[in-house]
């Protein structure tokens, strides 16, 4: 029965690919690329050791993303708002990391424990507003993404917090190698894999460990099923609500994280500011699963690294951006099919029990 | 004593001029009530109240609709695509027809195939960004005046209509800088000041959302989706036909507010609606999913949004802060008045706080501005959320013969 269910949550996944790239090729049919070109330009790309590299740095940033999205999804909150949440987070962190001269472990620990707290707190607002002014977390955290990012041009901009880091370019202060995270360069010689795809790693076990083995966890899953039967059982759901959002700010707290501490050294205004809806459909895809969420992730960086050659085929790279819109819509929408047949097949066995039964009777 | 929806009207007009008037006076800053401003801020103003009244239609029909922004996008698309071909009308009614094709998208994956509305939403947010800078490499890089992010320039124009005979005198009437009569004159004369065809037909299209939602059959049955679909199905209201019809109808508004945008500035940039479609959902909020209160809405967004931008001489921010303490102080007195004093008192010490700011500094920096709509949404929602009131089964899955 397990392996069964397991399988079928493999069709839907499987189907978005299969169906994005026939759309794809069809594409690339209509503007008359070479299709195997393209996709063989993408593998073999894709599979390089400098491009493998690239992938796991980036699926750790959308890992993190996607992870922030999960925990809130398992109870029916949409937390829209990992964009705001995260570049105020490396914002901070990068601010306090510029100007820490500790020992590494010091430094890191610190740095880390800044943008979660900045993260938790900016999702906190909008867990308030949903607990005491039952203002849906969608709309709030949408409003809070932009009052983020002006906060973040202005303190740049205006304030102290932003310097010249490069020729007409402001940024938080550089952090010194000392607050650096950069990782090492396992595959690729010449390029390293970010200190932070272990931690993210770690914090993937851990999720999975508190989500499916603490009572919290199970709190957690059982106010997501059914509000109502948790409120019965004991569970506090403005608590649980407060405590999931607090998490989801946290872990979106470390979005920027890999990449600044990785590689960018500063926070300037060029860094990328949407991770947090690509965390969304991965978590999607992902199913809130954090292995499922771990797929998700290097299928997405390897469509976003792979196609980085593409211009050498003649075709523009936004193809894989569609490729991903693409298999977001077929793999939601299959995972409504396969769940919609699933109750009904559900619905069938038990009324042929009770028809057995009524018959035996 | 009974108050009239027309006296209530009338009243809160004049109170919005006496503050506008009051605070012309005191930064005196004429910027704040002339033609110019005006005609800009309902020109900014048109995108905006058309996602909000693309959200109305959505949202009426039960289906929340995150893809505003997506579709808006699509909208400037078209616009861009074929307005540089066959000029700025052809670019209207393709960026029309592809906001629609978005809408048409939503209505399959939500209504047809029952997928969560915002999570619909979400991805056709996530594709139609996607599409449209793929497009736009495909198809723009080579024609003439394009680029690999922008269409060529878009031909011809929509014509705008200024009645010189009667801004003229308004304006004149506005410059003399009497109390609140040369600022309704200026608030007036932004009327016809180059006045945009496109805004005539936006505000017609509020008033005719406004009738056929809340005045025919139609409008009924479409509400009564979004209200309680399985009692409207019990009823015989072919509920998944109206849900398909309003959210196509929403798309088509929302391409209409994104074409607007490419043929304002006769050009389609990738990311050009800058999360206008989101704005266009707060606006709705804003205005209790309903059309006058949105079209408020948005026109004060809009307000806002040119004052920052037309903010040469750095006064015009601090003109908005004394605007906005002013409102607040008086939410706080009606609050105050009423059984509402803790919300009342809330306000009353931010309406402290905005007066010592705007009384300490001189200038403010136009961050202030760009969030001010954000926050004004955030405080809606926080302090009148009993007054708020969406549709009851607004993002409510429906399957028909289902019960909930």
């Amino acid at each position: 029965m397990k392996l069964r269910r397991f399988l079928t949550s493999l069709i839907a996944p499987l189907l978005g690919v299969v169906v994005s790239i026939a759309v794809t090729a069809a594409i690339l049919v209509f503007i008359h690329a070479s299709v195997s070109g393209v996709f063989s330009a993408m593998l073999k790309y894709g599979t390089s050791p400098r491009a493998e590299t690239l992938i796991l740095n980036l699926a750790t940033t959308y890992f993190l993303s996607a992870l922030a999205v999960a925990i809130g999804f398992k109870m029916n909150l949409f937390n829209i708002g990992v964009n705001g949440q995260y570049v105020l987070g490396a914002v901070a962190a990068g601010a306090v990391a510029g100007n820490l001269t500790l020992p590494k472990p010091i430094s890191l620990t610190i740095t880390i424990l800044v943008a979660m707290i900045v993260g938790a707190a900016w999702a906190g607002v909008a867990a308030w507003l949903k607990v005491s002014r039952g203002v849906s977390e969608v709309i709030s955290t949408i409003m809070l993404n932009f009052i983020a990012i002006a906060i973040i041009s202005f303190a740049i901009i205006r304030t102290s917090v932003g310097t010249e880091t490069a020729m007409n370019i402001r940024g938080t202060k550089v952090i010194p190698e000392s607050g650096m995270l950069r990782g090492s360069a396992f595959i690729d010689p010449k390029t390293k894999v970010y200190g932070f795809f272990f931690v993210t790693i770690f914090i993937g076990l851990l999720y999975w460990f508190v989500l499916n083995r603490t009572r919290f966890g199970y709190d957690l899953r059982a106010t997501g099923h059914s509000a109502s039967a948790a409120r019965v059982s004991g569970i506090e759901a403005k608590r649980m609500t407060t405590i999931t959002m607090l998490i989801s700010g946290a872990l979106a707290g470390l979005v920027g994280l890999p990449y600044l501490l990785g590689d960018a050294a500063s926070y300037n205004l060029n860094f990328p500011t949407d991770w947090g809806f690509t965390g969304i459909a991965i978590a999607l895809l992902g199913r809130n699963n954090p292995l499922g969420i771990a797929f998700g992730a290097l299928l997405w960086a390897f469509l976003d690294v792979s196609s980085g050659q593409l211009i050498l085929e003649g075709v523009p790279r936004e193809i894989t951006t569609i490729m991903q819109g693409l298999i977001v819509f077929v793999v939601v929408m299959s995972y409504e099919i396969v769940r919609r047949n699933q109750i009904k097949s559900e619905q069938n066995r038990v009324a042929k029990a009770l028809e057995a039964q009524a018959v035996s009777a | 004593m009974n108050i009239t929806k027309q006296q209530k009207l009338i009243s809160i007009l004049g109170v919005g001029i006496a503050i506008l008037s009051i605070t012309r006076t005191i930064t005196s800053n004429g910027d704040l009530t002339s033609a110019v401003t005006i005609s800009q801020a309902l020109g900014f103003a048109v995108p905006i109240g058309l996602a909000g009244l693309a959200g109305i239609w959505s949202e009426r029909a039960g289906v929340v609709n995150i893809g505003l922004e997506g579709m808006m996008i699509l909208g400037t698309f078209g616009a861009g695509w074929a307005g540089y071909q066959w000029g700025a009308w052809a670019g209207l009614v393709a960026g029309v027809v592809f906001g629609g094709l978005g809408g048409l998208l939503l209505a399959v994956a939500s209504v047809s195939f029952g997928v969560d509305q915002i999570i619909a939403g979400t991805a056709i947010n996530l594709l139609a960004t996607g599409l449209t800078k793929f497009l736009a490499i495909l198809l723009f890089t080579d024609a003439p005046g394009g680029g690999q992010a922008q269409s060529p320039p878009i031909t011809g124009e929509i014509p705008t209509i200024t009645i010189n005979a009667i801004a003229d005198p308004l304006i004149a009437l506005h410059d003399k800088g009497l109390f609140f009569i040369s600022d309704t004159a200026g608030l007036l004369s932004g009327l016809f000041f180059q006045l945009s065809l496109l805004t005539v037909i936006t505000a017609l299209l509020f008033i005719g959302t406004a009738w056929l939602l809340w005045r025919t059959r139609f409008g009924l049955r479409l509400r009564s989706a979004g209200e309680n679909p399985w009692a409207a199905d019990s009823l015989g209201v072919k509920v998944t036909t109206y849900k398909y019809m309003a959210v196509t109808i929403s798309g088509l508004l929302a391409g209409l507010g994104g074409a607007y945008l490419s043929i304002a500035s006769t050009i389609y940039r990738n990311g050009q609606t800058a999360g206008r479609g989101f704005i266009g959902l707060a606006t709705m909020i804003f205005g209790n999913w309903r059309p006058g209160g949105t079209g408020a809405g948005a026109i004060m967004f809009g307000y806002i949004d040119t004052l920052r931008l037309i903010d040469s001489d750095n006064k015009n921010v601090r003109g908005l802060i004394l605007i906005g303490a002013l409102v607040v102080l008086l939410i706080a007195v009606f609050l105050l008045r009423s059984a509402r004093r803790s919300t009342g008192i809330g306000f009353a010490l931010l309406g402290a706080v905005l007066v010592g700011a705007f009384l300490v500094a001189s200038n403010f920096p136009p961050e202030v501005a760009q969030v001010a709509p954000y926050i004004t949404t955030l405080l809606v929602l926080a302090t009148a959320s009993q007054n708020l009131r969406p549709p009851a089964a607004d993002g409510a899955p429906f399957r028909k013969g289902e019960s909930h």
